[in-house]
């Protein structure tokens, strides 16, 4: 039975295999609010649950382009511009010069891109989460293998969604999670 | 030779050569984590090592030494910023010393980090799991070691920000075609971003620590630092994403990185230093120095705190492979000088190289030479790469070859260019060398701290590359034979499985 405060469903498994097959089965069930918590990256668990590829590199490159922009901009603007800085009788702004630092720039805001985009996609930091309050939760980052369906899926059903999970081969326990 | 896999892990208890995974059975693959080890026991290891109340006392005597190192330091920096640039050994013509051979150096050995974090990833190279984690961190202490130098060479360390295109009092702007201000934007930025990649990956291994943590300050602390990470498959995707990114941007960074430092160098006109081929040769020379100071590390570490399961004589075995690799690199970049010298037919350059090797710096070249051409041949032969005390040895004699290069390149061509009425010769004074001495107590504080505190091995990634990480497990991970496939072509698990059962 499911109360107001709940926030889903949490089933354990101590292995790939089972993992995988249950995220087919809870894939093919037609949910969308959930999810698989595994301590390291399982290959074809994308696959299995239907994700879609992330925009993250649209992102990434978006960064590197305005980094490019902007390095050459910089150079441009300071030592050409703003301040004409007169080396050796040289053009006050030729691209050859400017290279590496245009360069650096772009691998700059590109990376900072990659790691503050993952994040953000990914709405972390975000210090609580009620499945936090699950103790078995924490072997997550050990060696358990969870998949999670969140009580606000809108195919949840208190009854039907715990005979689907009760179902699946290999499963440890079925907890409910307070939210 | 040749023992199969299963009889190696039974031999566990009574003989240590299961130890041994450097044999290559064309049949299968080495094993890349040993003792048959669960996903479990990769946990309890690592986290095992910073959660342990007893700290190995040796971790103490080498933290008393790096602190009391790092002190030495400080007061050096104080002493040199109260008087000035005076009180090392620099005057005319040598106006490059021991700083910029150790910024040289330092950034040198960070290089060893990205590639094994970033261009091994990039080349599905499994083994690099285990050291990924413990080189990126070396790289970023060995780039906090090297940024110090020409931040305290500027003299008037007070206004260092004019480096940096910030506006200033004199409403001037730095000169961007300056290979120095390349440097000032190279050096930063791989520092940076190393930072970026070496804490993305830890934030799994973070969030490891954190749910084992049973002290309410070790729960907080971790919590903060794990970003609430919850092993989330939809997180883990963007995460492998932004990691693949990562290590594709990192990888012709660190390329960059050491280019724009021989720029420095190679941009200027000094007999000695023009030329084209130092961007290569420097690149070639970090790597080969950066992977001796990780072996410099990794083998007392290992064995003070029992990670030979995971860090295993394989990985010992390839890094030995690639030092003899990038030392021959190095190797043909000296003879290769030495030829240009020759055939350039410029009186300066060739008199430049003659009297690195035969004039008054003579003894440092020798030394160079040794330490990096002659010190890993002995890599050829299996029993040396494979044997930790001659590795450890050698990597160490690879690390003083590697300071003594930059010595050569700075000192020598600048002691004696164009005229000889300018010829001088360079001697360090004790500033120049307890500042350098006290840069190892910087870096192993550093390092010390990372080890009693942090994931020094990357968790998840080596549960990744562990056989149970695979479904299938035990069909070698391939399926043959007539499999239904689901609509996109596919093979769904479940009739993997029933093929594989």
């Amino acid at each position: 039975m499911t109360t107001p405060e709940s926030y889903g469903y949490l089933v354990e498994f101590d292995n790939v295999d089972d993992l995988l097959e249950g995220a087919e089965t809870v894939r093919d069930a037609g949910y969308t609010l959930w999810d698989a918590h595994t301590p390291f990256v399982v290959h074809g668990l994308d696959r299995a649950m239907g994700i879609k590829p992330t925009k993250l590199p649209f992102l990434v490159l978006a960064g590197g382009a305005v980094g490019l922009v902007g390095g050459v901009a910089l150079q441009w603007w300071t030592n050409a511009v703003n301040y004409p800085f007169l080396i050796s009788g040289k053009p006050l702004f030729s691209l050859p010069a400017n290279i590496p630092v245009a360069f650096e720039t772009t691998i700059l805001v590109a990376a900072i891109m990659a790691l503050v985009g993952m994040l953000g996609l990914n709405r972390l930091p975000q210090l609580y989460h009620p499945l936090f309050n699950s103790s078995r939760f924490r072997k997550a980052t050990d060696d358990r293998f969870f998949i999670s369906i969140e009580a606000a899926d809108p195919k949840f059903d208190a009854e039907a969604t715990r005979e689907l999970l009760e179902a699946l081969d290999g499963r440890l326990t079925l907890e409910e999670v307070q939210s | 030779m040749g023992r199969s896999r299963p009889e190696l892990m039974s031999t566990r208890t009574t003989d240590l050569s299961y130890l041994n995974n450097t044999t290559d059975d064309p049949v299968s693959r080495p094993p890349l984590v040993l003792g048959g080890r669960t996903f479990g026991d990769v946990t309890n290891t690592v986290c095992g090592i910073i959660e342990n109340p007893k700290t190995p006392p040796l971790w103490y005597v080498f933290f008393g030494v790096s602190l009391s190192l790092l002190g030495v330091l400080g007061a050096m920096i104080a002493y040199l910023i109260f008087t000035g640039i005076g009180v090392w050994g620099l005057q005319s013509p040598v106006g490059w010393g021991w700083a910029i051979v150790n910024f040289v150096f330092w950034v040198g050995i960070g290089h060893a980090g990205t590639l094994i974090s970033a261009i091994l990833f990039l080349l599905r190279q499994k083994w690099r799991t285990s050291i990924n984690r413990f080189a990126e961190a070396m790289t970023i202490f060995a780039v906090a070691c090297a940024g110090i130098f020409p931040a305290i060479h500027v003299g008037r360390v007070w206004v260092v920000y004019w480096l940096f295109p910030i506006p200033n009092q004199m409403s001037m702007w730095p000169n961007f075609r300056s290979p120095l201000l390349w440097d000032v934007f190279a050096v930063s930025t791989y520092a940076t971003v190393s930072l970026l990649f070496w804490y993305m990956g830890m934030i799994p291994d973070l969030a490891t620590i954190r749910d084992r943590a049973k002290h309410p300050i070790r729960k907080i602390a971790y919590g903060i630092l794990a970003l609430g990470w919850r092993s989330s498959n939809r997180h883990w995707h963007r995460f492998e994403s932004a990691y693949l990114l990562l290590a594709a941007l990192a990888t012709p960074l660190v390329l960059s990185v050491h280019s724009v430092v021989s720029f420095d160098f190679a941009v200027s006109i000094i007999p000695g230093w023009h030329t084209t081929i130092f961007p290569p040769y420097f690149v070639a020379g970090a790597i080969f120095s950066g992977f001796a100071m990780v072996v410099t590390l990794i083998i007392p570490t290992r064995a003070i705190f029992k990670l030979e399961e995971i860090i295993t004589l394989r990985h010992l075995e390839n890094m030995a492979k690639i030092m003899l690799a990038t030392g021959m690199m190095v190797g043909l970049a000296y003879s290769t000088e030495f030829f240009m010298a020759w055939y350039s037919g410029n009186a300066y350059e060739g008199f430049t190289f003659l009297n690195r090797g035969f004039g008054p710096y003579a003894w440092a070249y020798w030394i160079m030479v040794s330490c990096n051409v002659i010190v890993p041949q002995i890599f050829w032969v299996k029993k040396f790469r494979t044997n930790v005390v001659i590795l450890w040895i050698a990597s160490i004699l690879i690390n003083v070859g590697m300071w003594f290069e930059r010595f050569v390149i700075v000192v020598s061509s600048l002691s004696r260019d164009f005229l000889p009425s300018s010829w001088g010769y360079y001697s360090p004074t004790f500033v120049d060398v307890l500042t350098f001495i006290g840069s190892f107590g910087l870096f192993f504080t550093l390092f010390l701290l990372f080890l009693r505190f942090g994931p020094m091995i990357g968790m998840a990634e080596v549960k990744g590359v562990m056989p149970e990480a695979h479904h299938g497990r035990g069909a070698h991970g391939d399926y043959h034979g007539d499999v239904p496939t689901d609509r996109d072509g596919h093979i769904p698990i479940k009739a993997k499985r029933e093929v594989v059962q």
